[in-house]
């Protein structure tokens, strides 16, 4: 047992650096520092994708036959250190790490050998229907409809809070496809071409100030049955599968700890009129530096005990609900920190396309729009209060 | 890169859950809270057949030249049982120091007897003025013709009765009374000019508040040479942190597991408490906190040997969020209980108090965030 790092390791780690030397441009680095909402803008993680697709460098989670890296704990953990390092953009998770795995798992050879390749490449850019208006946390109840007719399925209802929806060509999304005794029962997995008539956008924007997320409408949406993943009716097993990947498994401490030391160089910095000098504030510093840490060594734990392409199970709410806290505090020390230069709203988006008017550093720009977006970490995904449920359903037997 | 265990490890884990399971049930150790130094003779032994003695010393000096992770496994598997004995005082620190800061000759002498179960130690460095402070001691060793001599007081001395010889910290203080650097002192604990005030410590276990006055030693009691011996003493500490962190997981984990048993079994409005969202959310937050600290418990041990910002940024952070997870875990299992939870006739309060002394030992949780905070501050700067 022990963090040390091999020789292959770091000769792993120097030919990822050379990749993002290659590819990670100043202005790439300055949009994800100005990026203050969950995901980054397509345009900004593009190339980046589009680099690491033809490395074969895009699906560490994957297994080998379909794309995947093949590679070690210790190299998926140095990828993501280097990347974040870098300030590189973050590559969206939902084609990735959401549906990717399901149509891996549940998927016919079709829709592996049609979806897969595009995922990978980068040339389908995903959503997840999941939320609805009315379904929330209890997400089984979800109403959006849709009707078998022929080689069709005909899709009524709508979904929401979908992220990049107005970005997303493609949506995998759990419908209603028949009414049994059990609410989880009835529920199937769909892939909806987001081109298809009958598809409209209404565009919600956060407090943040950002757009991001959408309600999205289905009227009479035809989809072929062939873009059915699994059987009729067992949507929700996947649907749970899928959320497994979403909530944990994955790296995500190197970006809190990055977050945080942007935060606290601003501290020590005289822009914010070196905050750090209140020992009070170092002491909440330190306090939230010690949460990454032991958040990084969960992280750690689990990825040296799972295997590749292995769903993470109930563990993925604990690093899930962690996470999302540790994200809130971070966000709230940077709004303590930046202060009263807080105050100033930048309406405009994207920031890194705004003339700046006034002489602050990127972080104190994004402090208050990061904390007020953050707000949304303890509730996307299943709220704190869901994943305790899962919790104490699944890990404590209760 | 790799956090699982090994063979070697495992096995360890399971000798050790073994044995604790075996040998300390709630009956075992009410008879050894009435025994006079707090243990028996003969599961001492057991700890040196068992080679657990031995498991950080080096090889040349008897040992088996394990590391903190291994210790670490082990202090669970105490911490689990309530182990009484003085595994802390007499390998975590006495002999960690030894070998830390003993001259050739100290270590060949010493290590291989505390190694076989022959020899206890015990460190006496804590005061009352100093609170948390490693380097606040004012028990002072003066210079004599043929040695030292040391007068001061300590508190606290984890299991001094039980030990053979004492590792006594003191500043040397020249003639004109100036103060100098700290130095530590092997002292037999039947010295003349000892005064030991020996109590029961909360939790099981003993310890005792030691007077020294005028006691002589010669010159080679003195542990090592006349380098300052703080450093030594931080990183035997940090270590020891580690150690204590694990034993406290242990515990951690052991209340949890009852609280569960119990918030299922026990029916109130017709139902288990277990059935309420709010007990259930309740230990959903025990069973994180308890898996946070067992993550930092193996983080400030794997970091035992880095250099000393860095280990003594691990052990305080490790410290404080144990002490932070184990009190909120105790509490809540207390909690849980209902009234039975504050009675002697659960063994929850007993895990209590001994996750209370882990909290007091060796600085406060607010000492360790401090602590990380002054160091981090000016690492950075």
């Amino acid at each position: 047992m022990d963090l040390n790092f091999s020789e292959t390791d770091h000769a792993f780690a120097k030919e990822v650096r050379d990749l993002i030397e290659q590819h990670i441009t100043p202005r790439m680095q300055r949009a994800q520092a100005l990026t203050p909402s969950v995901f980054s803008d397509p345009e900004i993680v593009a190339p980046w994708q589009k680099a690491l697709a033809s490395r074969g460098w895009i699906a560490p989670g994957w297994p080998k036959e379909y794309g995947g890296t093949g590679w070690t704990p210790a190299q998926r953990w140095i990828f993501e250190v280097e990347c974040v390092r870098a300030g590189a953009p973050a590559i969206s998770p939902m084609g990735i790490k959401m549906v990717g795995p399901v149509i891996i798992g549940f998927g016919t050879p079709e829709q592996k050998n049609y979806y897969l390749p595009r995922i990978l490449s980068g040339e389908d850019r995903w959503c997840q229907g999941y939320s609805e208006p009315g379904s929330g946390s209890d997400l089984s109840s979800l109403k959006t409809r849709a009707v078998r007719n022929g080689d069709h399925y005909i899709v009524n209802g709508t979904k929401i809070w979908t992220t990049h929806a107005h970005h997303a060509n493609r949506m995998f999304a759990l419908v209603r496809t028949s009414d049994e005794p059990r609410q989880q029962d009835g529920i199937s997995f769909i892939l909806i071409d987001m081109t298809s008539p009958g598809i409209t956008i209404r565009p919600i924007l956060t407090i943040g100030g950002d757009h991001e997320v959408n309600q999205v409408f289905f009227d009479e949406v035809r989809v072929p049955v062939s873009d059915r993943v699994g059987e009729e009716g067992k949507g929700w097993t996947y649907g749970k599968y899928l959320l497994e990947f979403e909530r944990g498994g994955g790296i995500a401490s190197p970006r809190l700890r990055q977050a945080l030391n942007t935060v606290r160089l601003l501290a020590e910095s005289d822009a914010s009129g070196r905050a750090i000098d209140d020992p009070d504030l170092a002491l909440r510093l330190s306090e939230v530096e010690i949460d990454i840490d032991t958040l990084e060594m969960t992280e750690l734990r689990v990825l040296s005990a799972l295997q590749t392409g292995q769903n993470p199970g109930a563990v993925s709410s604990i690093l899930k609900l962690r996470v999302s806290e540790i994200h809130q505090a971070v966000t709230r020390l940077g709004f303590e920190v930046v202060g009263n230069d807080g105050l100033a709203v930048e309406p405009g988006r994207p920031l890194y396309a705004q003339n700046q008017t006034r002489d602050l550093p990127d972080a104190a720009r994004t402090a208050v729009p990061r904390h007020l977006n953050g707000r949304a970490y303890t509730i996307f995904g299943g709220t704190s209060e869901v994943q305790r449920d899962i919790i104490a359903k699944l890990m404590l037997g209760l | 890169m790799d956090l699982t265990l090994n063979d070697e490890q495992r096995l360890l884990r399971d000798s050790a859950g073994q044995f604790v399971t075996r040998t300390y049930t709630a009956d075992f150790r009410r008879q050894m809270a009435s025994e006079p130094l707090g243990f028996r003779a003969n599961t001492w032994q057991q700890f040196a057949d068992l080679g657990w003695l031995a498991l950080p010393i080096e090889q040349r000096y008897g040992g088996l030249d394990a590391g903190a992770i291994e210790v670490g496994i082990l202090m669970e598997a105490i911490g689990r049982g309530l182990a009484p004995e003085p595994y802390v005082a007499t390998v975590v620190l006495g002999a960690a120091l030894v070998a830390a800061l003993g001259r050739e000759e100290q270590k060949q002498e010493t290590l291989p007897m505390v190694a076989n179960g022959t020899l206890r130690l015990a460190f006496a460095h804590s005061e009352r003025a100093a609170r948390c402070d490693l380097a606040r001691v004012d028990t002072t060793a003066r210079p004599t013709a043929d040695g030292w001599r040391i007068d001061g007081d300590k508190i606290a001395v984890l299991d001094a009765t039980a030990a053979d010889r004492l590792i006594v910290s003191a500043r040397v203080t020249s003639g004109n009374g100036k103060p100098g650097p700290l130095a530590l002192f092997v002292i037999p604990r039947d010295a003349n000019g000892m005064k030991l005030d020996d109590f029961a410590r909360l939790g099981g276990g003993r310890a005792a508040n030691i007077r020294f006055d005028g006691v002589q030693v010669t010159r080679d009691a003195r542990l090592g040479d006349d380098t300052d011996a703080l450093p030594a003493i931080e990183a035997v500490v940090d270590r020891a942190l580690a150690a204590l962190g694990a034993e406290a997981v242990g515990m951690m984990q052991v209340l949890l597991d009852k609280t569960l048993e119990y918030t299922r079994i026990r029916k109130q409005f017709g139902r288990p408490l277990a059935a309420n969202q709010i007990v259930r959310h309740r230990l959903t937050d025990m069973s994180i906190q308890c898996d946070e600290a067992r993550s930092m418990a193996l983080r400030s041990a794997l970091h035992a040997d880095s250099e000393a910002f860095e280990r003594s940024r691990a052990a305080s952070g490790a410290k404080a969020k144990i002490g932070k997870c184990a009190r909120f875990v105790a509490e809540q299992a207390v909690q849980l209980h209902g009234a039975m939870g504050v009675t002697e006739e659960l063994e929850i309060g007993l895990y209590f108090k001994r996750l209370l002394a882990f909290e007091t030992l060796f600085g406060s949780t607010s000492h360790h965030y401090r602590r990380h905070a002054t160091l981090s501050v000016a690492g950075h700067a």
